[in-house]
């Protein structure tokens, strides 16, 4: 029994493997099991589809009136050039006819939205023609209107900045919760079919945990990275070019925080599901993390135009994500914040890390009833 | 030589494992048998370091044990579990790699061992979707399938058909063949009996017994003999008039005596072979050895 043990070592092709490589592994097998799911594949196709079809439709309504295209105007030649130069330089696309008739047929022929001819009962002398409704920026421009004057103008649209806050949150709340639910499901999965005991032989807690959060972690900005893109793709090829160049730099900040942020629910979630040991239990123990995604996600629907409120979310760690990147869109946030935000968040997660992974390791080995939080610190 | 040497382990107030040491041989099949809650499996965690002692030592070949020696051993825990929806090929490479092996070293380590314990057709397919069976045997080359360097196996034959207790144990033979240090455990002591070289029995968390088949069982061999004629008129009915022998069972030429000594016992061969009515033989005479089960009744009680 003495000489036989030295030849084993030499014949055994294993080895111990760092904490990395080990993590690296458990993070691969995280990806692969995951693409490799059906109902993985068919739910983030439809996410993609809903987001293409979401840039497409608001194409076609910016398109299709308002502040899209020009509005086209015709007008009757001889009676005033001067009006003609006006409008244009007002952003109308002006197209000169000959007399009224022809300028009559023009509308009706969907060449031109209105005709502009002259004549009327009002002492601005001009009438305009049109299908069934006159265009209501002609009718103002042509308008006598009293001069205005902000005092603090918005630099930007409201409707649209509520459309941006919907829009983040709503791609921040669907991934984390679809991989927060995924990385629970994970370790639960591997708790309950005791596989655990012999990944355990292996690789310590704090690496299979490591691995898990980086395995979905690459998974959820991945399908991050894809939303943006196909929505970046969308809005050039239909047109909303100047809506994407104002978006830019929040964009990369979204990508930045959006990452960092996941990392933390990632953690907060193996860390939740370690402590039951059923797939059923996982709603119940998972419900309070599922609190911190939901309500940073009305929080900034409804505030989306309360810079006092955006600025305290935009430094709390399961906000900032969102509320960020949305103050830098409406131009309110220095250059310096997005950093600080996300020193606070790195922080965090470290803080948060360091818990969970004492908690996931003393209740990973522990089935049967839900596992007290109270127990799970102490050594 | 894998050596646990006074592991105490309570949880909480209980305590599990008392003053535990005993020794598994390198190149032996060690057996390791007690009823239920007596102390196997936590015995068998702290072994591989998933649960921790609170006092005592494990070591290899006289070094304490480290997590490097540990992910080099081969383990298959009593609750039996490998990823449901994963195919058992890639479970095996997985495992394999997380062991440290390379991504090749590990496809065909795993490659050979499905097709050695018979699962040949269906490494492709997901654990989920084999039978109770064949999920024991991939569960056993996942203990196996990065060539460990210590096997320890909790139950390994529980749920297996008989063809397939002979392959598996044809495997873990060849692996003790090869000098790894084999340590199972099992409620089935006739397998115990017929497959392990060692013997160690736990009871209530203490080790009750411990040593080579053979040694334990001439240790509860007692002083009781068998002696078989043959022959048309064997009649062993004079044992009887033997010298301190005291005859328990008589039937014909068939006769099972205690005998005080080895000499009163020795005698008693002698007369059977020198003085037996012509046309008759010994055909046996032998020491009872108690079967495993008989012994294991005895130290338990």
């Amino acid at each position: 029994m003495t000489a036989p043990l030295t030849t084993q070592s030499s014949r055994s092709a294993s080895r111990p493997i760092g904490g990395a490589q080990g993590a690296w592994l458990v993070a691969e097998r995280e990806i692969t099991t995951r693409l490799r799911s059906k109902a993985f594949l068919i739910s983030t196709g439809i996410l993609l589809l809903v987001v293409l079809g979401g840039v497409v439709i608001s194409g076609l309504i910016s398109q299709s009136g308002g502040f899209g295209s020009p509005t086209q105007v015709a007008t009757v030649a001889g009676s005033s050039s001067a009006q003609g130069d006006a409008l244009e330089s007002a952003g109308f696309d002006v197209t000169e006819a000959s007399d009224r008739a022809e300028a009559e047929q023009l509308v009706r022929d969907g060449d031109v939205e209105a005709a502009i001819v002259p004549g009327g009962d009002t002492p601005l002398d001009l009438t305009v023609v049109a299908l069934e409704s006159a265009p209501s920026d002609l009718v103002q421009a042509l308008s006598a209107a009293p001069a205005v004057e902000l005092l603090e103008p918005l630099g930007t649209n409201p409707l649209l900045a509520y459309i941006i806050a919907f829009a983040f949150g709503t791609i921040f709340y669907t991934t984390a919760l679809t991989f927060g639910t995924t990385i629970a499901q994970s370790v639960v999965e591997e708790k309950q079919t005791r596989i655990v005991e012999i990944l355990l032989a292996t690789v310590s807690a704090r690496t299979m945990l490591a691995g898990k959060i980086v395995g979905n972690s690459i998974l959820a900005l991945g399908t991050v990275i894809a939303i943006l893109a196909l929505a970046s793709v969308g809005m050039l090829a239909t047109g909303q070019d100047l809506l994407l160049g104002e978006l830019g730099t929040s964009l990369i900040w979204f990508g930045i925080l959006f990452s960092f942020g996941f990392v933390l629910l990632a953690a907060m979630y193996a860390t939740a599901a370690a402590l039951v040991s059923r797939q059923e239990d996982i709603g119940s123990v998972t419900s309070p993390v599922m609190m911190l995604v939901m309500i940073p996600f009305f929080a900034i629907i409804f505030f989306n135009d309360n810079p006092q409120a955006l600025g305290i979310m935009s430094y709390i760690p399961f906000s900032a994500p969102n509320a960020m990147p949305m103050r830098l869109y409406l131009g309110i946030a220095e250059w310096w914040e997005p950093i600080l935000s996300l020193g606070i968040l790195v922080a965090t997660i470290a803080v948060v890390i360091w818990i969970g992974s004492r908690i996931y390791s003393n209740s990973i080995l522990r089935t049967g009833v839900r596992v007290k939080l109270r127990d799970a610190m102490k050594d | 030589m894998i050596d646990i040497a006074g592991v105490t382990r309570s949880f909480g107030e209980r305590r599990v494992l008392d003053d535990v040491s005993f020794t598994v041989e390198g190149g032996r099949m060690t057996g390791f048998v007690g009823g239920n809650g007596a102390g196997k499996t936590t015995t068998m965690r702290i072994i591989l370091g998933v649960l921790s002692a609170d006092a005592g030592t494990v070591s290899l070949d006289g070094a304490t044990l480290t997590p490097a020696d540990r992910a080099r051993f081969g383990y298959m825990p009593e609750e039996r579990g490998l990823y449901p929806k994963m195919q058992v090929l890639e479970q095996l490479v997985y495992l394999g790699r997380l062991h440290g092996m390379s991504a090749a070293a590990a496809k065909k380590s795993a490659g050979d061992l499905i097709e050695r314990l018979g699962l040949g057709e269906r490494g492709t397919d997901t654990l989920e979707s084999l039978s109770l069976g064949n999920q024991q045997r991939a569960q056993i080359a996942a203990a196996l399938v990065h060539e460990p360097s210590a096997l320890v196996l909790d139950e390994p034959f529980s749920g297996l058909d008989p063809m397939a207790v002979e392959v598996v144990l044809a495997v873990l033979r060849d692996y003790a063949a090869q000098g790894v240090p084999v340590l199972f455990s099992s409620h089935q002591l006739d397998i115990v009996e017929r497959l392990c070289d060692d013997v160690v029995v736990i009871g209530d968390g203490r080790i009750l017994a411990s040593g080579s088949r053979e040694g334990l069982r001439a240790q509860h061999a007692g002083s009781s003999f068998e002696l078989e004629l043959e022959g048309p008129a064997a009649d062993a009915g004079w044992v009887r008039d033997q010298p301190g022998i005291e005859v328990t069972t008589l039937d014909g030429g068939f006769a099972r005596f205690d005998a005080p000594d080895a000499a009163a016992a020795q005698a008693v061969l002698a007369r059977a072979v020198q003085q037996s009515a012509p046309g008759t033989s010994v055909r046996r005479f032998a020491p009872i050895t108690p079967s495993l089960a008989q012994i294991f009744k005895e130290v338990v009680r």
